[in-house]
């Protein structure tokens, strides 16, 4: 066939259709106890006394990032130690 | 200065709270287009989410995915403001600050929220305070601080009621109220959902009605549109989204905020029908 096909053209996606998906991401995250952000502060702290018993660190050397995606979310925590404090 | 981008940049940093009394009129919508109108022109920004339990801003602003610690966090001490504040992915400039989903208005102390302001100001330009509906302790505390604000009304009786409501208290209930040696706050309504079919009709009222009750100047007139949906529905700032009337009344409305002369436009959302467009504005 040439040129035509009666599947509807493909248009940009709807707005209405990412506002949806975002609402499900979001709210199976919100609806799901135990990761709210108010388990992150909790999590910082027990990593940090973790990593103290180890190294030598700053309490404001820590970077907590987190992105909550539809199949998987990820947490990034990046520690910074200063150059001159070799991990024993 | 380190920056040339800037066309006047603020001797001091601003703190302006966008505030209504009634919701549901436009707050969070008017705080995101005009963070994101002022980071576009150089000025370091952050947009506070007031509301707390009920955080809304960071959908608008499309980061809800990358909330890690709140504004609530930080002026408990659990977190640092740094690791609070979340980097927009489109404006370099601007940075938005989270609210709590979890806890409740009690959380923020007036202490709390002048030590996060402070900091803030070391590093901002402009700080915009997304002020919560009501005008309970978390609004008054989103306004408290404030040097400049932004009443967000829209041309209906109960929003233009709250509106006075609100102006009383920013000229009463602020620290630049309680300082007799300070300027009072600069208050300037910005009237949205402006629909000028209905107001030529004489079904809503019109910008000088709604002036003359409220006696404070104009910031802008944002079009009802179909844009600030499109807009939300994908988290981004009206202004950054496609063109439309309702992002350049925005974009005016900034420019007026950082004191530039911009003439009021008031245009509406429909497009002029082909036999206007062929004939010209006969207005």
């Amino acid at each position: 066939m040439f040129g035509f096909s009666l599947r509807p053209r493909k248009t940009a996606p709807k707005s209405a259709q990412t506002a949806r998906d975002r609402l499900q991401i979001l709210l199976a995250h919100e609806r799901s106890s135990g990761s709210g952000p108010d388990c992150l502060p909790e999590l910082q702290r027990d990593i940090l006394a973790a990593i103290k018993r180890h190294m030598k660190i700053d309490t404001d050397a820590v970077d907590i990032r987190m992105d909550r995606g539809d199949e998987l979310s990820s947490l990034e925590i990046n520690i910074e130690f200063p150059a001159s404090q070799p991990a024993r | 200065m380190t920056s040339q981008m800037k066309q006047e940049p603020p001797v001091q940093s601003k703190v302006i709270v966008i505030t209504s009394g009634k919701g549901g009129v436009g707050k969070t919508t008017s705080a995101a287009a005009i963070s994101a109108g002022l980071a576009q022109r150089g000025y370091k920004t952050v947009v506070i989410d007031f509301d707390v339990g009920l955080r809304n801003l960071d959908m608008i602003m499309g980061c809800e995915r990358r909330v890690v610690f709140d504004f609530i966090n930080v002026i408990q001490g659990d977190a640092r403001l740094k690791q609070a504040l979340i980097k927009d992915k489109r404006l370099e400039n601007l940075s938005i600050l989270p609210t709590s989903q979890t806890r409740d208005k009690d959380a923020l102390t007036k202490e709390g929220v002048e030590k996060v302001l402070n900091e803030l100001r070391e590093e901002f330009d402009y700080i915009v305070c997304d002020s919560p509906a009501g005008i309970e302790r978390g609004a008054q505390l989103a306004m408290y601080f404030a040097d400049e604000a932004v009443v967000v009304t829209n041309p209906e009786v109960s929003s233009v009621r709250d509106s006075d409501r609100v102006l009383g208290l920013l000229s009463s209930k602020t620290a630049r109220a309680e300082n007799a040696d300070a300027e009072p706050i600069k208050a300037q309504a910005l009237l949205t959902r402006y629909d000028n079919q209905r107001i030529a009709s004489g079904e809503m009222m019109t910008v000088d009605d709604v002036l003359e009750i409220l006696a404070v100047p104009l910031l802008g007139v944002i079009p009802e549109s179909t844009a600030i949906l499109r807009a939300s529905n994908t988290g981004t700032p009206v202004v950054l989204d496609e063109p439309s009337n309702a992002s350049a009344a925005y974009a005016d409305a900034v420019s007026r905020l950082i004191g530039e002369q911009v003439e009021m436009r008031m245009e509406s959302d429909r497009r002029p029908s082909l036999f206007q467009r062929l004939f010209g504005r006969t207005a």
